[in-house]
């Protein structure tokens, strides 16, 4: 049996991709992908339309996208974070149909109970055999982990891995396996390695930042889950990072040897792997060299798909044994509730993620955000979008104070027993208030649905307006 | 209490509003080295309206204004003196004669507007060698001295010898600025480490200035202002040792004993003192009363 086609039409022919259908993508290609425009270019060649594009997440590198949403090649769009490009013409209407946004664990939940049909999947993979055994550990575009590809690979009626470095059968190493690939197309650069991963992540230097981390790690030990057997998420944002740095001392000075670090992983979850801090990583996305490589030598560092990482239906995930994750927030209201959708002039840029997943799933979910960021107030009485639940939300930690959700009295009682400055979450909307002055309502939306949020029960949980 | 003095550059919004949450005793708002001549005016218009609008909580307000050999000094003190500051900072100070050149102003915007006599402390930045040798002179030049302040990185310059991390060629200049602060009755502030990134280095460096009897240091980084604090703050040992003295004192008068022994050594006049100073620095820091 012969998969390797001699071209992406000529895969996309052999699949059967017809006008209407809906052809989905991963994202460990991150800002450097080539392929999705490819696709997409090949289809408007091809003459299709009306086509749904389902991805992971869109980045400001798929840009192109709107040309095709305006030709009529795309008139669908569904994604767990799309950035500021695609977004804004989101956000002004480019679309006839609301795009669906679901966290990382609800897409593969919805893709493998067949509530979200995939007709064409397209596996963008560093390094294939030429019957689809692929990875994303090896190749001159090697991402790590290809975690969000796996429910798309094993659901969709035809699977096409596009790869820029076929090697000979079998790849030994795979993640993909060729049981799940229909077609395999070799093309020039799948993707450009400096938007793939970064070089390194650096710790930031930001006094304020630095402060908020060493609030939330101080937080996070006065919960009492800093023990041995302890698990942690955090982001690759300057807070979020910051906090892993000071956990990580905390964990060295007392000798705690943690169980697992999870999430998009950085060089620094690496280094605390290689420290003793943790005896596994559970990988579902790299962010940067040094993880890619730790995933492709240390049989500690596991590759997960998004399933095992946060699905909400199955048996049980990584994020359903994590202790305490640390997330980031565009804003927060009094509520707790968490927008990581839109801006505050209502313009679409990012989205849950595993957000809404791990916030729910984690013992402890602690939000790092600076009261204000230049001059907006990150803490306000609503947020414009409800992207992660207040019910989800045990902690919000600025540089002003600590506020706990009401909801955990226990957990308010032991922050203040280690002499953390506790405040009631109106008291630092208040604050915020106070610096910046109240905001002059500038927002200008219509009534037309742009977008639909869905939560974890894949029910829509909140909706997103076009701007004017 | 003054631990840790915390530089911030007065042309930085974003570090002034941010100034009260960094966890420094004192804040120095900078308009001198922090500032070009050219952003002046502006850095002294934000420091104005910052100093009025926004609250710092507990946090000590210094000014460090320009040199008295500069055109901006009185400007500056026209503009921040409404906004009561705790103190103004000159910097480069020589002598006794430019301490009582600046008291004299203070004295005269203080009347102008309306505020307290003597309300706005001096602490006098040494940073040249005619300087530090006349620390005591300064530190008795006027009531408003609260402390002297060693400047380490211009003093070096005009010694004309290198600055290093392990600090030998300021050994001279740091007794002289203790010595010279408490023979005036007043506090001595160490030299900011200015290595940001290492950690180690900042708590030996801190550690020493605090044998020598600093009773603080000044910090150029918000990272460093945790090291500073715990290291100027009295260690539980400290504490629990001032805690005995004063429960000796009281065990040696209900027994009507008037010599009184603590460990095998006789406790007088200045170990009390010194309890005493620990006592009121751990209440202070820990908001408790352990004098009471």
């Amino acid at each position: 049996m012969r998969k390797l086609c001699d071209t992406l039409r000529t895969a996309m022919e052999k699949a059967g991709l017809q006008n209407g259908m809906t052809i989905s993508f991963h994202h460990h290609l991150r800002n450097g992908d080539y392929v999705l425009n490819m696709v997409l270019e090949t289809a408007a060649q091809m003459g299709l339309r009306d086509l749904t594009v389902n991805a992971s997440s869109v980045f400001d590198c798929h840009a192109p996208l709107v040309d095709h949403i305006q030709n009529g090649v795309v008139t669908g769009l569904e994604a767990n974070y799309i950035s500021s490009a695609v977004g804004r013409a989101v956000s002004e209407g480019v679309l006839a149909k609301p795009v669906i946004f679901r966290s990382h664990g609800t897409r593969p939940s919805d893709i493998l109970s067949g509530r979200s049909h995939i007709d064409v999947a397209f596996v963008a993979a560093p390094t294939s055999d030429p019957m689809g055994n692929c990875s994303g550990k090896y190749g001159p575009s090697a991402c790590g982990s290809l975690g969000y590809a796996f429910a798309d690979a094993q659901r969709a009626d035809k699977v096409i891995v596009v790869t820029d470095n076929l090697v000979d059968y079998p790849l030994t190493d795979a993640s993909i396996t060729e049981d799940f690939v229909d077609f395999v197309v070799k093309v020039d650069a799948i993707g450009d390695p400096r938007g793939i991963v970064s070089g390194t992540t650096r710790m930031p230097k930001d006094p304020i930042a630095l402060k908020i981390a060493d609030y939330a790690a101080q937080a996070i030990d006065a919960s009492g889950l800093l023990r041995d057997g302890f698990s942690f998420q955090t982001g690759a944002g300057g807070a979020s990072l910051a906090v892993a740095d000071y956990v990580k001392r905390m964990m060295l000075e007392r000798k705690i040897q943690g169980s697992f670090a999870l999430g998009g992983i950085t060089g620094y979850m690496v280094d605390m792997l290689e420290a003793g801090c943790f005896k596994a990583i559970q990988d579902v996305q790299c962010f940067d060299l040094r993880a890619v490589q730790s995933i492709r030598e240390n049989p500690n560092h596991m590759e997960i798909t998004a399933a095992q990482y946060a699905s909400p239906t199955a048996k049980s995930t990584a994020a359903s044994n994590l202790d305490v994750v640390v997330l980031g927030a565009t804003q927060i209201d009094t509520d707790f509730n968490v927008n990581v959708h839109t801006d505050s002039n209502g313009y679409i840029i990012g989205g849950s993620g595993g957000h809404t997943d791990v916030a729910e799933e984690a013992k402890l979910t602690v939000i790092v955000a600076p009261l204000s960021r230049a001059r907006m107030s990150i803490v306000v009485d609503k947020v414009l979008t409800v992207s992660t639940p207040g019910k989800s939300v045990d902690l919000l930690v600025t540089q002003y104070g600590i506020a706990v959700n009401p909801a955990r009295p226990e957990l308010a009682e032991a922050l203040k027993a280690a002499r953390l400055p506790v405040k009631d979450i109106q008291e630092l909307r208040q604050m915020a208030v106070a610096i910046n002055g109240p905001a002059v309502p500038r927002l200008q939306l219509t009534d037309r649905v742009v977008g639909q949020v869905l939560g974890r029960d894949s029910r829509v949980q909140d909706v997103i307006y076009a701007v004017k | 209490m003054r631990r840790s003095m915390l530089f911030i550059p007065s042309n930085n919004p974003n570090m002034i509003v941010n100034g009260g949450v960094l966890g420094a005793d004192s804040l120095i708002f900078d308009l001198e080295d922090a500032v070009s001549p050219d952003e002046k005016d502006a850095a002294r218009d934000l420091l104005q309206h910052a100093l009025e609008a926004v609250d710092f909580g507990k946090c000590e307000i210094i000014v460090r204004i320009n040199g008295l050999d500069t055109p901006y000094w009185e400007e500056d003190l026209r503009a921040i003196l409404p906004m009561k500051p705790d103190a103004v900072m000159p910097p480069k100070v020589c002598d006794a004669a430019y301490i009582q050149t600046l008291d004299e102003k203070l004295t005269e915007l203080e009347t102008e507007f309306s505020l307290e006599q003597g309300r706005t402390k001096i602490i006098a930045l040494l940073e040249t060698a005619v300087g530090v040798e006349n620390a005591y002179a300064v530190a008795a030049a006027s009531p408003r001295m609260a402390a002297l302040f060693l400047g380490a990185e211009d003093l070096t310059a005009d010694l004309r010898c290198q600055r290093t991390k392990e600090g030998g060629e300021i050994q001279y200049a740091r007794g002289r600025v203790v010595c010279g602060a408490r023979a005036a009755g007043i506090e001595a502030y160490d030299t900011p480490f200015t290595d940001v990134q290492d950690l180690e280095g900042l708590e030996r460096d801190a550690s020493y200035a605090k044998s020598l009897g600093f009773t603080g240091k000044a910090c150029i980084s918000p990272a460093h202002v945790s090291t500073v604090n715990r290291i100027f703050s009295p260690s539980q040992a400290d504490i629990a040792y001032a805690k005995d003295v004063f429960a000796a004192i009281a065990e040696a008068k209900r027994q009507g004993k008037g010599a009184i022994a603590l460990r095998g050594k006789m406790i007088d006049a200045p170990i009390v003192q010194r309890a005493r100073l620990v006592l009121e620095a751990a209440s202070e820091i820990e908001g408790v009363d352990y004098l009471a």
